[in-house]
């Protein structure tokens, strides 16, 4: 395999759990998530909507809110574990060691302070002691750096268009140069010109920090021109890992394959094929595999029997009964 | 063949300010038959700030135009009162892009379809208005047992954006404006809404407006193609013909942005030019981001047909015949 499977990793998640302790019951929306991301790869995070990938970025960042919990994993970003750091620990780590580019970040800037006010706020609040100028000059670099004019520090966000919010908010995102960078469905709302310009400007700011990203999102089109690896989610499970082309040429898990094939390109004009039923409840998870319901391949041990994460060759994870006998042993990073 | 809505040299202008007023054309010149008897999608395609939302709100009557006319079966929509204006308002429906802000928390989606049930005395009993709301939630491929009587909150964004579709149903329209029903929703249920779409046009004789910026799914399910930029027309045809070899820059740069689920398949090279704002009101409202802009560009392009159904607003072109903008129509196949 490359290289970039061996490297040191710079991001480790191990055994990651989430649970949202709702009034109809225990709704388990991360179970066992376990991957590894070295510096200056990009990895894809796709499934539908409630497969956990937003809750996932959150709990990396430790900013799950109560009813729900962590109940257990770490997160490692190098040397640093963040399950173990303090409160104020962990506020210095976001945006220092870990940047999260939340969905819909461009309608979080504040309407009313300049832009430049909230990029000198972020840097001020974790690191002290540098001067007004050398973090004007740190804040003018960022905006450079996401192709936006300096003239841009002075002006208020409704003087922006939607594009070059969400390029502020990237640039907030790379101010400390931080190791991790999470970005959550950044371009849903723009449209394609936009799109492919931010998703530019995330890959050349990432080579310059040397940063790990991963994007968060349900479009495979988006990730097939933007990531190395692609991890699939389904209710609260990563169900395949895989590098972009093994996912694409040959997907394995059933869903990602159903994923694959819905796709729609220019060869299958008019036709639509989207996933027969329709995403579980995760008050209310299947038995066994949670994709059972929906699998063509469901045999009699998915309705009983959860399937493990099964390493198989090429590095790859799948988590399927299909592969239970390829399983090779492998060292868990 | 009677046309159903006729748009005559429609503009649109935007302006603000008592003093120094400032305006802003959102939608410039554009002219487009619908026939009744020959029911089509039609996709408008273009980025944020194209006009294309402002053509929605011109066809659904909610603005009236700057300029010119639109004609529902022979008559000025903005004259319409009465039974006609009823008419108008049942047979041509929207679709909105946020199946999250159209439902009212507070009730339970039943309101939705029984609403202009009683309005438009679509039933005489509650049976009857019963049967009806069964039967246009089973024609977008859901339960009614699964929906009805439940909140909105209750339902996945896929559940809702099709009980509007349902509701539009209901109603028996010649027409459905969309605008982007799609941007909102996963890519599984993605297609499950296009093909509803795609039947309502085949199976029950609606015409579609199809409002996108996503030239994929405009791709698949529409037939035509009208690409604008600024209000103005800069390309239009057959889906195949523009999208599979676009002729104006623009929908070059569209098409070539298209992140397409294929890894042979990559983006272009092309290097975007960042959008100016305040372009005056002459030349090719593109020229500032175009990197074949020419001295010409600085007067308005007309279109010049390239193929029988496909034209470009550009002067790279201007070697083919020129077409006039109310021959729009000529060149959408149906």
């Amino acid at each position: 395999m490359t290289t970039t499977w061996s490297s040191q990793p710079v991001l480790r998640v191990q055994g990651l759990e989430v649970t949202y302790y709702t009034d109809l019951g225990r709704a388990k929306a991360l179970d066992d998530v376990t991957f590894s991301l070295g510096a200056g790869e990009k990895m894809g995070m796709v499934g539908e909507s409630g497969s956990g990938k937003s809750t996932l970025a959150l709990a990396m960042m430790r900013m799950i809110k109560p009813p729900g919990r962590i109940e257990g994993g770490t997160v490692h970003i190098g040397d640093t574990e963040l399950m173990g750091l303090t409160e104020e620990g962990m506020r210095k780590a976001r945006l220092s060691k870990i940047a999260y580019i939340p969905q819909g970040a461009m309608n979080s800037l504040n309407p009313v302070t300049r832009i430049g006010a909230q990029l000198v706020d972020a840097v001020k609040s974790h690191v002290s002691g540098d001067s007004n100028s050398a973090i004007k000059d740190r804040c003018l670099a960022a905006l450079r750096s996401v192709d936006l004019d300096e003239r841009v520090f002075n002006l208020y966000a409704h003087e922006l268009s939607g594009g070059m919010k969400q390029r502020v908010c990237i640039a907030i995102g790379i101010l400390l140069q931080p190791q991790v960078i999470i970005a959550d469905e950044p371009t849903s709302a723009l449209d394609v010109v936009t799109q492919r310009q931010v998703m530019e400007t995330i890959d050349r700011v990432k080579d310059e920090i040397n940063a790990a990203v991963i994007l968060i999102g349900h479009d495979m089109g988006l990730m097939a021109q933007f990531v190395d690896k692609v991890a699939v989610m389904y209710a609260g499970r990563l169900v395949e890992v895989a590098t972009v082309r093994d996912m694409f040429t040959n997907p394995r898990h059933p869903y990602a394959q159903a994923l694959i094939e819905s796709l729609p390109n220019l060869d299958n004009k008019g036709v639509f094929q989207g996933i027969p039923g329709l995403a579980p409840s995760l008050l209310r998870l299947p038995s066994g595999c949670a994709f059972h319901p929906r699998c063509t391949h469901a045999q009699d041990i998915c309705k009983q029997v959860r399937p493990e994460v099964n390493h198989i060759s090429d590095g790859r994870l799948v988590t399927c009964h299909l592969f239970d006998k390829e399983a090779v042993h492998v060292q868990s990073a | 063949m009677s046309s159903l809505l006729e748009l005559r040299g429609v503009s649109k202008t935007y302006s603000r300010g008592l003093i120094n007023a400032q305006s802003n054309v959102a939608l410039r010149d554009i002219s487009l038959t619908l026939n009744e008897d020959e029911p089509t999608i039609l996709t408008v395609a273009g980025e944020s700030g194209s006009g294309k939302t402002t053509l929605a709100m011109l066809l659904l009557g909610f603005i009236p135009p700057t300029e010119g006319q639109i004609i529902y079966r022979g008559q000025d929509i903005t004259k319409l009162r009465g039974a006609d204006k009823l008419a108008y308002r049942r047979e041509v429906q929207a679709v909105f892009q946020d199946p999250f802000a159209v439902f009212n928390p507070f009730y339970t989606v039943d309101h939705l379809l029984t609403v202009p049930i009683k309005r438009f005395k679509l039933a005489q009993t509650k049976a009857q208005a019963r049967d009806k709301m069964d039967e246009a939630l089973t024609a977008v491929g859901l339960r009614p047992e699964d929906v009805l009587g439940r909140f909105p909150h209750q339902l996945s964004g896929g559940q809702r954006q099709r009980i509007n579709v349902a509701r539009a149903l209901l109603l028996k329209p010649r027409l459905l404006v969309a605008d982007e029903p799609v941007s909102m929703v996963d890519a599984s249920l993605r297609a499950n809404i296009l093909e509803t779409l795609r039947n309502l046009q085949r199976d029950h004789g609606v015409s579609i407006i199809y409002i996108t910026h996503d030239l994929t799914t405009a791709y698949h399910i529409a037939k035509s193609i009208i690409v604008l930029y600024r209000g103005g027309v800069m390309e239009a045809g057959n889906v195949d013909d523009v999208i599979k070899s676009p002729q104006h820059p623009y929908t070059r740069l569209l098409v070539d942005s298209i992140p397409w689920p294929n890894l042979d398949q990559r983006w272009g090279e092309t290097k975007i030019i960042a959008r100016e704002q305040g372009v005056g009101a002459d030349g090719c409202p593109f020229q500032s981001r175009c990197p074949q802009a020419m001295a010409r560009c600085s007067t308005r392009p007309p279109l010049f047909q390239i193929k029988p159904e496909q034209a470009a607003a550009c002067y790279l072109h201007s070697e083919n015949p020129e077409i006039a903008s109310k021959r729009l129509t000529e060149l959408l196949p149906v």
